[in-house]
């Protein structure tokens, strides 16, 4: 049996079940079509196998809720038409802009979920990944198919990936209808004074929504390599959500500021920066960069591990 | 691979791993690789970035002082980054509820620039600033997901605090156009003030090129002559070619860290949009006017203590300006004499005299000719509080301090 040069590269491996699994798996290999279709198969079966799940769906419609909260609250407070009195005071960023535009209820339900709300999604679901179906003993069933370890959790983390950018977009959606429904739209005013028009402030949330979905690139990287660690889902999930709120700590306390920069969640508020006029892109840049970093380590510590790991359930 | 007849190409791949014995371990390269990647791009990117002054025509430090004379940059835009470290004690919620209290005393808004600019006293801070032509000016404090504009638009000048969604509105000064500007707050207005300084006190001296901002500088060495000054040099990076002023860095005669740094991050000379500068009011908003007469105070915003002193006050230049209260000795090595006792109506007295209950713990006992006080000291200022309720201020060491007061009395 001619072992057709095995991994070293990803492509590599992922052409690999065919030339090596191929002859020794003999009758599952009826309809053996190598990779892209197969693995579009496999990343379409894990996106239905995920958003199917009520507990996505409730996380999801806890997300939905978050901006309806704050949409209410503000209107009431605002009610009498007279401005919130606490000039400069507490709560998320863009808070005391949404009663002159709707529009601004997208950016302020961005800043209140992205610190804790939408990454314990994210942790939940990344952690789960590798780790609940080990847990379920599907693991062994889902390595049965001659997908290939490497295969598989590249497909789980683009399933990872795609519930930062589903989870961002339905905080944002929701935060649009409910400023639509509450307050008047049309031009907006950055947060540098001048005025773009309600077009232009779409295309920036459009933006924001994907900055902030990036944002959360990092954290689902380490979640996925903590679910090929063990084989309780609930572990991989409290360990991960754990991490998050110790680096958030972390990144708070004024000691430590040598090593902040270089926390994943140091520059997630950056994605307000594109509210500025113009657009600072300096921590922006930061931030993509530092969750690419943090998806190549972790999205490489977990394949390490997960290909090496004996699976025994 | 024969012995497994199973169809189960998990243990096929396991039995590949398990054969393959170091490679096992081997993966774990990847990850501890990339993290070595990073590592050292973060460690060589700014060194590499930082190589090569670039060579520059000779120049004598008049022909420099004059290039900034005639520097006439009329439209240009750009990103500072302003670091002021005056080794105050930390302050904290002091300093919070000094800052909450000072707009009171104003007009109320925390969109007032004189409450807001205060701000730049302690701390690194980004600032962009936008200018075209005399008359429109934009100078922009970037904050986290908030920022503060200070726009000026031919007669309007407009402050908007997005955090609070405040604005603040008042009129130029009509002598001209030309602005009074709230603080010091770009390389420009820290240079034009420590060259007011030069004089025969002080010397002047062309300290080799820089690259700054990503065009090429001479550096302009501004250091005082007389000992018993705080202040070691003040360094000012010049474009070569526009003679803008790019970079201000002051150190301390203490060595350390520098005192104020203030430098382009990003410059352009291009015009800014003309959108940049038009401002109106948010409907909704909280507008508040400035009352009159407030207008020359901005340069020393109440409360500030002796921290936001003008940002520079060991600057010769500014002190002469001043009247209200009496300046003795001369150039770098000028203190002021405030007596609270009698008055207490400049900003600086009353701030000191605010800190002065809550901190005489930080200070140091000093005892002289002149009878007992208390000397705060910080990297830049010192002050000497006597009993009495006279103050000596200047940036000058203490020891300057002790000997002033004593032939004062």
């Amino acid at each position: 049996m001619s072992r057709a040069d095995p991994e070293t590269e990803g492509t590599a491996r992922t052409a690999r079940p065919a030339a090596d699994t191929g002859p020794v798996t003999e009758p599952a290999g009826a309809g053996r079509a190598p990779s892209p279709l197969r693995t579009l198969g496999l990343l379409r079966s894990e996106l239905s196998t995920t958003f199917r799940r009520w507990r996505t769906l409730a996380l999801l419609a806890v997300l939905a809720a978050v901006p309806v909260l704050v949409g209410i609250a503000v209107r009431i407070q605002t009610g009498d038409g007279q401005q919130s009195g606490r000039g400069g005071g507490g709560g998320p960023a863009f808070l005391t802009q949404v009663t002159h535009n709707g529009l601004f209820l997208v950016f302020t339900a961005l800043a209140a979920t992205l610190p804790f709300f939408l990454p314990l999604a994210v942790g939940v679901v990344a952690g789960d990944a590798v780790a609940g179906e080990a847990n379920a003993g599907t693991l062994r069933y889902l390595l049965v198919a001659p997908a290939g370890r490497t295969r598989l959790l590249v497909v789980k983390y683009a399933t990872t990936t795609a519930f930062c950018l589903v989870a961002t977009l339905v905080v944002a959606l929701s935060a649009l209808a409910v400023g639509a429904l509450l307050f008047p739209l049309g031009d907006l005013m950055t947060i540098s004074g001048t005025r773009i028009t309600f077009a232009d402030g779409l295309g920036r949330a459009l933006l924001i929504a994907l900055a902030v979905a990036v944002s959360l690139t990092g954290l689902a990287a380490l979640g996925l390599f903590v679910s090929t660690l063990t084989n309780s889902g609930v572990a991989a999930m409290a360990t991960t959500v754990g991490l998050l709120i110790t680096v958030q700590i972390t990144d708070q306390l004024p000691q430590l500021h040598a090593i902040q920069p270089y926390l994943f969640p140091h520059y997630w508020l950056s994605f307000a920066d594109l509210m500025r006029d113009p657009v600072y892109w300096d921590d922006l840049v930061k931030n993509l960069q530092l969750q690419a970093l943090y998806a190549a380590v972790f999205g490489s510590a977990a394949w390490a591990r997960f290909t090496t790991k004996d699976v025994t359930a | 691979m024969a012995p497994y007849e199973t169809d189960d190409s998990t243990r096929a791949e396991d039995a590949d791993d398990l054969r393959a014995g170091p490679r096992r371990s081997a993966r774990y390269v990847v990850p501890v690789a990339v993290v070595g990647v990073a590592a050292a791009t973060i460690g060589l990117v700014p060194a590499l970035a930082d190589s090569g002054n670039p060579d520059l025509p000779k120049i004598t430090a008049q022909q420099l002082i004059e290039k900034i004379a005639k520097s006439d940059v009329q439209q240009m835009s750009g990103t500072v980054k302003i670091t002021t470290d005056l080794g105050l004690p930390n302050l904290g919620g002091l300093q919070n509820s000094m800052a909450s209290a000072a707009p009171r005393g104003g007009s109320g808004s925390s969109a007032d620039p004189s409450s807001k600019l205060m701000e730049l006293a302690s701390g690194t801070h980004t600032v962009r600033v936008a200018t075209d032509g005399q008359d429109r000016q934009k100078l922009s404090l970037v904050e986290s997901a908030a920022e503060y504009s200070l726009i000026h638009d031919g007669k309007d000048v407009w402050g908007y605090d997005s955090a609070s969604d405040q604005v603040f509105h008042s009129t130029a000064a009509q002598d001209g156009g030309k602005r009074h500007d709230p603080a010091p707050a770009t390389p420009k207005d820290f240079a034009d003030q420590a060259l007011k300084a030069a004089g025969d006190t002080t010397s002047v001296t062309v300290g080799g090129t820089a690259q700054v901002a990503g065009r090429d500088a001479y550096k302009l060495v501004v250091k005082p002559k007389q000992s018993g000054s705080t202040v070691g040099a003040v360094t000012i990076a010049v474009d070569a070619k526009t003679g803008m002023p790019l970079k201000f860095t002051l150190t301390p005669a203490s060595g350390g860290a520098a005192v104020v740094d203030a430098g382009f991050t990003k410059i352009s000379y291009a015009r800014p949009a003309a959108s940049t500068f038009r401002f109106t009011p948010p409907k909704g908003a909280k507008v508040t006017e400035e009352k009159d007469g407030a207008h020359g105070d901005h340069r020393h915003p109440k409360g500030a203590g002796p921290s936001s002193h003008g940002l520079l006050p060991g600057m010769p230049g500014e002190k002469g300006a001043k009247g209200g209260r009496k300046v003795i000795g001369k150039g770098w090595n000028s203190i002021a004499v405030l007596d609270t006792g009698s008055k207490g109506g400049t900003p600086s007295a009353s701030g000191a005299k605010g800190l002065g209950g809550m901190l005489g713990s930080l200070g140091d006992p000093v005892s002289g000719k002149f009878g007992k006080g208390t000397v705060f000291s910080t990297r830049l200022i010192n002050a000497l509080m006597m009993n009495d309720g006279k103050i000596y201020v200047g940036a000058v060491t203490k020891d300057a301090l002790v000997k002033a007061a004593d032939t004062g009395h």
